[in-house]
């Protein structure tokens, strides 16, 4: 069974300043099957998280460790690591010009498997998790990213996501900036890919509204560049109801 | 892809509309076009048309030292409907569709023996692409060639310059009202070849003119590919891509002169470029002249920086002498390689080699796809990887 080990993580951004430390000291523990999602208030250091378990050469990672089933993730480069089970599904994922989504889809899905798919059967399986996500069918000859609009980008996460079956699921922000009929379509595609039971999924989110959708087994409060506090599902009701500010005061205060 | 935020140190991307300006293409030459090489002094390089080109590198055809003694063996398939003539230097078809404009296109005009010209009938459609293939032996040499496609006329013409030469070269395509030429140039010479090679295209009534302009090799390549309308009408679409490597210094200067109404242009210009030693040049001058009003025209030159060091002059200008016009624009951008497409497609388990061509691949796609010849577009593809490969 997989399983994520976050332990006393620290990473630093540099700035023009000399280096930032943004997470100070972050232990999770992940297992696949199991859905956490990690809230806070915006520069809580979430997002440096994400980007620190895909390998984003920005974030510099200055002490802790990160192992998936034993094997050092902080090792591999950001390929071996996709390679390996971990899927970052990004805030704001990056255009890139000239090729084409279906080129993209399946020279990653052969990355990922470690070969490449049967013509028939791929087309066939991308033409039905589109379909899923009510993704346009003429999205596969368009440029990866480009000209999307916010709840496009998004889907096209989750169809990677669905795609590529990763052992541990990041997803950063995906409820951020999509309306509630967007929101459902992509809460159905992570619930479909949890149904699977094997993955271990991190729900990055600001707002407790993604988890009407998705049901979380853990909840984890971000505050200060480490988890502030953990509990079940109640915690978002919390959350919910009194908002971020006794853990940002908290956190000065200390 | 990388926009005008993202400027390397080396590189050097400037712009300009004028109006009515006091500094115009005409005045900044150093001398009028001219048949003549004397009317064009030896160039010192600080010319505005000399002075990104390491002129010792031109082997002496600035100067008039580079005696024509070297062999470049041409062979020409042609469908029916073509005629392919040698002619003498006074053969009246030579010399319509422009004048030199520098001393080395000049010198080339005043150096070679014999000229090539072929023609399309008025009115025929070609099936087959007229392919002319140059293959450089060593040496100097000089050459004069013209393609007319006669009115209604439909061609494609693809030049394919390999090995090794000395080149200075006029090529003349003159289209008659309503034809159709799309020319594909191929420099894919050795690297130790220099090639300099003006292009005057003189767009007939109605008529489409495109070019597709691939730079690959050579130490020295500088091209100059010109537009003039000979009617209104006219529609001319320069397309170019290069890949400049260590050593390699490739520069191409167009001109679009829009004299008469309602024409239209196009340009669009790529080059990707690896080592410290690759210097790309692009000069892309439009002018719109009073009489040319219903003009449309736009520009774009985009720079792909691989590698360090590498070094890229970008300069769109363009001079408007009459407000009525359709529409006038430019853009050049040069950027590094995006560090955030690399992250996102490696983050899809994409190893770093395989990313990079992706993106390289997708930043050329467009105009490879503007060639439309499947075994032209296949072997650039096959030579851009190459590259890559050599870089990564």
């Amino acid at each position: 069974m997989a399983t994520l080990e976050i332990n006393d993580l620290h990473v630093s951004v540099d700035t023009e300043n000399g280096p930032n430390e943004i997470l100070r000291g972050v232990d999770l523990t992940v297992k696949q099957g199991e859905t956490h999602a990690i809230m806070g208030p915006n520069g809580s250091g979430k997002s440096t998280l994400a980007y620190s378990l895909a390998g984003h050469p920005k974030y510099s990672v200055t002490g802790g460790s990160v192992r998936l089933d034993g094997e050092d993730v902080l090792e591999m480069t950001p390929d071996e690591r996709a390679r390996a089970g971990v899927f970052l599904a990004m805030q704001y994922p990056v255009e890139v010009p000239g090729v084409s989504v279906s080129n993209f889809l399946r020279t990653a899905a052969t990355a990922i498997r470690g070969e490449a798919p049967k013509l028939r059967t791929w087309v066939k399986e991308v033409k039905e998790a589109m379909e899923r996500l009510k993704i346009d069918p003429a999205f596969a000859e368009r440029n990866v990213n480009e000209g999307f609009s916010g709840g496009e980008k998004k889907r096209h996460e989750i169809l990677q996501l669905e795609l590529l079956k990763p052992r541990i699921a990041v997803l950063d922000e995906t409820d951020s900036g999509l309306d509630v009929d967007a929101l459902r379509v992509v809460s159905e595609g992570v619930n479909r890919v949890r149904e699977g039971g094997q993955v271990g999924t991190m729900l990055i989110t600001h707002y407790t509204r993604i988890l009407r959708y998705i049901q979380p087994d853990h909840v984890h409060v971000f505050a200060q560049g480490r988890i502030a506090e953990s509990g079940g599902p109640e915690l978002a009701d919390k959350l919910e109801e009194e908002g971020y500010e006794s853990y940002v005061k908290g956190g000065a205060a200390a | 892809m990388a926009e005008a935020q993202n400027i390397p140190v080396g590189s050097n991307t400037t712009g300009s509309i004028a109006v009515a300006a006091e500094s115009t293409v005409a005045t900044r030459m150093s001398a009028e076009p001219s048949f003549d090489v004397a009317d064009f002094p030896v160039p010192h390089g600080r010319e505005e048309e000399w002075r990104f080109t390491p002129l010792e590198r031109l082997r002496g055809l600035h100067d008039g030292s580079a005696e024509a003694s070297g062999s470049l063996k041409t062979e020409v398939s042609a469908p029916e409907g073509v005629t392919v003539e040698t002619v003498g230097r006074d053969d009246p078809r030579i010399g319509r569709a422009g004048k030199p404009v520098d001393r080395v296109s000049a010198q080339a005009f005043n150096s070679f023996e014999k000229a090539a010209v072929v023609t399309v009938a008025k009115e025929a459609v070609l099936s087959e692409p007229i392919r002319v293939s140059l293959h450089g032996e060593g040496g100097v040499s000089y050459g004069h060639t013209v393609f007319e496609v006669g009115a209604f006329a439909e061609a494609v013409l693809v030049l394919d310059h390999t090995g090794d030469n000395v080149r200075a070269a006029n090529v003349e395509y003159v289209l008659g009202d309503g034809a159709k030429l799309t020319v594909v140039s191929v420099q894919d010479w050795d690297d130790t070849a220099v090639h300099c090679s003006q292009h005057n295209a003189l767009v007939g009534r109605d008529a489409r003119f495109k070019s597709v302009v691939v730079t690959f090799g050579g130490d020295l390549v500088r091209l100059q590919p010109q537009v003039n309308y000979a009617g209104p009408g006219g529609e001319a679409e320069l397309y170019g891509l290069y890949f400049t490597d260590n050593g390699q210094h490739q520069e191409h200067r167009l001109l679009v002169d829009h004299d008469s109404p309602n024409c239209r242009s196009n340009v669009a210009y790529k080059g990707a470029l690896q080592g410290a030693e690759a210097h790309a040049v692009w000069i892309g001058d439009v002018l719109i002249r009073a009489a040319a009003e219903g003009t449309d025209t736009y520009e774009l030159n985009r720079n792909l920086v691989l590698t360090d060091g590498a070094r890229v002059d970008s300069v769109p200008n363009l001079e408007i002498e009459t407000g009525e016009i359709v529409g006038a624009g430019h853009a050049s951008a040069t950027g590094r390689f995006d560090d955030e497409q690399l992250f996102y497609l490696m983050a899809r388990g994409i190893t770093e080699r395989e990313a990079r061509r992706l993106v390289v691949r997708g930043f050329f796609a467009e105009l490879v796809q503007q060639i439309g010849l499947p075994d032209v577009e296949e072997r650039l593809i096959a030579k851009i990887e190459a590259e890559l490969e050599a870089s990564v």
